[in-house]
């Protein structure tokens, strides 16, 4: 029998709880609404098992510190909300330029600026994956109940120690101050991902720290081993060194895109429910998820022909499958808390295959089930 | 007595990319002759930087080096420090990237009074971006982006960093080496936030623009308008004016106090609890 019994749970404390669970050792960052409750939880949690925490100046010092603490071979975590993620761009290029391992969590609030701090909003979708300048590989994933908010921190640190890659976790406001009843998984049964690290007695003096190897993902030392190695925010070859090449940009840049793109099998994560008759689909993510089924499974007991499609991971986009989508139904609904930043991607990978219809809210308020079956059933 | 400085050099990586007269160099010179003089281990040694000439210094040092965001490096070793406490952690910044952008940092650090050697090039200008006027550009100074005479004040950076809470703070200037070398070594040595200001010289986007001459030049002022920390504060207020103190400014030794120190505290006081 399992011991297992069920708690009440904030989605923000879930954070804490799936980080835990993943091995969590390092947290760094800065108060800000409705993230705080995951500093808070950390400060609580860290140290009892010998990890840190730490409050720092200012959300780019949160970004850069939690960094530091990866390099120093910690698994490492910031939280913030819109305008801090803002804030920690620079310093979140800087993290996938060097590969570190970081989760970077984005409770989503009403922008732009100061916005309204404590509604929700989804309007950082794109903020997500090009907020920091440049182009560059990106995983965002996106919860949409306390249960999931587990299983996705768990699944952000183990992408981003096996890729060497900074995972974005994008909450909104409702699931991060939401509270349901959720069982948590026992330690045995969550998979835990520690980064590649070079064999202890590897050769210190040909040790190349970016080296194209197999899987694209170079093995990643402790400071403090030995490796003596070089690291920056310039473009660099294997050596970690900088040439200023054209040749070593492009070569760095194709490797680190691949990384990504060549385990979208892995890293692309979604529920569905779409049965062969469903002519209409809803696709949606985070708290607006909810709505979604919820309208779905009223406009099926009306005898209407819809499903839906929940997307976990928004970056990389599910191209392929919304490709898919686009050939099978005439109707592809993107409910979304924002202007429509997502629907963008659908429409993309759509290719005009379907029509795209967006539902779309900037005001702080939820979309509620009835606005996504209106649509379903066509009433405007 | 000779000192192998090599064997902490990245060799393949020298000459280093600073213009001839730059005081750079003798500060790398200096800081890897202090770190000789410890009983430092070299793989538990981390340099880090931000952006700028100074950010480039640790490219050429042989320990893990992390070169990292404008004014961000204590950021970064903050990090770096409290997640493993054993390694010896080394911030190399210049006067634009450690006390304009990067002043917040700076101000925090030395309140948390963490671990850290943070040395200071002062060379008074923005020299890789070609010479403008920074926080420590002298009031009056000319630079490409203070043509008619620059209006800003410029810091104290031993008075400010004193006072927000750094427990060793210095100040040394590249015309006299032998001194930096104590001063970094003692820094080093410190269990706490240590500070070391030191004086630098800019030929190509200070001194030939405000007419001070060369880098001989140069560092004929920082030795005319310098005098020994001991000395400077047995002098009256208007002797003071215009010259710099050299040598330990502040320091105050309990290493209890320290951050990392401090958190180990709370994390043994559950170990305690588990017995």
């Amino acid at each position: 029998m399992s011991k297992k019994e069920a708690v009440l749970l904030q989605g923000d404390s879930a954070v804490v709880e799936g980080g835990m669970a993943a091995g969590a050792e390092f947290f760094a960052g800065y108060p800000i609404t409705p993230a705080s409750e995951i500093a808070e939880g950390f400060a609580k949690e860290l140290p009892k098992v010998g990890g840190k925490f730490i409050q720092m100046e200012d959300e780019l010092a949160g970004m850069a510190c939690a960094i530091g603490g990866s390099l120093s071979g910690k698994k490492s975590i910031t939280a913030t909300s819109g305008p801090g993620f803002s804030l920690k761009q620079e310093n979140l290029g800087l993290g996938i330029m060097i590969e570190a391992p970081v989760v970077v969590v984005d409770v989503q609030r009403v922008g732009p600026s100061t916005g309204l701090p404590t509604s929700p909003s989804q309007g950082d979708v794109m903020q997500a994956k090009w907020g920091t300048h440049g182009d560059h590989p990106i995983i965002a994933l996106s919860p949409s109940s306390v249960k999931e908010t587990f299983d996705l921190t768990v699944k952000a640190f183990n992408f981003a120690e096996k890729y060497r890659q900074p995972v974005i976790l994008l909450l909104d406001e409702i699931v991060g101050h939401m509270r349901e009843k959720v069982i948590l998984p026992d330690a045995d049964e969550i998979e835990v991902f520690d980064r590649k690290r070079p064999p202890e007695d590897a050769d210190r003096e040909s040790f190349n720290p970016y080296e194209w190897t197999d899987d694209l993902v170079p093995p990643m030392p402790d400071y403090g081993t030995g490796f003596r190695y070089h690291t920056t925010g310039l473009f660099h070859d294997k050596t970690g060194f900088p040439r200023g090449t054209t040749e070593d940009a492009k070569k760095l840049m194709d490797r680190m895109t691949a990384k990504i793109e060549n385990n979208l099998d892995e890293i692309i994560l979604y529920d569905e429910d779409i049965r062969d008759e469903d002519n209409i689909v809803i696709l949606s993510y985070g708290s607006t998820a909810r709505s979604a089924i919820s309208a779905v499974n009223e406009a099926r007991e009306k005898g209407l022909n819809a499903g839906w499609i929940k997307l976990k991971t928004i970056w990389p986009f599910a191209e392929e499958k919304v490709s898919e989508l686009a050939e099978k139904a005439d109707k592809i609904i993107v409910p979304e808390l924002n202007q429509g930043q997502l629907i963008r991607e659908v429409e993309r990978a759509a290719k005009g295959k379907a029509e795209i219809v967006g539902i779309n809210r900037y005001d702080g308020t939820l979309i509620k089930p009835e606005h996504v079956l209106a649509e379903i059933e066509g009433v405007k | 007595m000779a000192v192998d400085i090599y064997k902490y050099l990245r060799e393949d990586k020298l000459p280093h990319i600073w213009c001839p007269g730059c005081g750079h160099g003798t500060i790398l010179n200096s800081l890897v002759r202090a770190i000789d003089d410890t009983e430092m281990d070299p793989d538990k040694t981390v340099v880090v930087s931000g952006i700028g000439c100074s950010g480039r210094a640790p490219g050429y040092l042989k320990f893990d080096t992390l070169h990292t965001t404008h004014g961000r490096a204590i950021a970064f070793a903050t990090g770096i420090k409290l997640a493993n406490p054993e390694l010896n952690v080394i911030v190399l910044t210049g006067d634009g990237d450690g006390s304009a952008i990067g002043g917040n940092h700076l101000i925090h650090g030395c309140r948390r009074n963490i671990d850290l050697t943070v040395i200071l090039f002062n060379n008074q200008i923005y020299g890789m971006t070609g010479g403008q006027y920074s926080p420590m550009t002298p009031t009056g100074a000319v630079a490409t982006t203070s043509p008619y005479g620059n209006i800003d004040q410029d810091f104290d950076l031993v008075d400010l960093t004193r006072s927000a809470g750094a427990t060793f703070v210095a100040r040394g200037a590249t015309y006299n080496p032998r001194q930096m070398t104590k001063l970094y070594k003692e820094g080093l040595e410190h269990k706490g936030f240590s500070f070391i200001e030191t004086l630098d010289q800019c030929p190509i986007n200070y001194g030939r623009k405000n007419k001070i001459g060369g880098p001989t030049e140069m560092l004929d002022w920082q030795k005319e308008h310098t005098v020994p920390a001991s000395k400077w504060d047995k002098m009256s207020e208007e002797e003071k004016e215009g010259t710099f103190p050299l040598g330990v400014i502040y320091r105050k030794d309990n290493p209890e106090l320290e951050y990392t120190a401090r958190y180990q505290q709370i994390i043994d006081s559950f170990a305690k609890e588990d017995e």
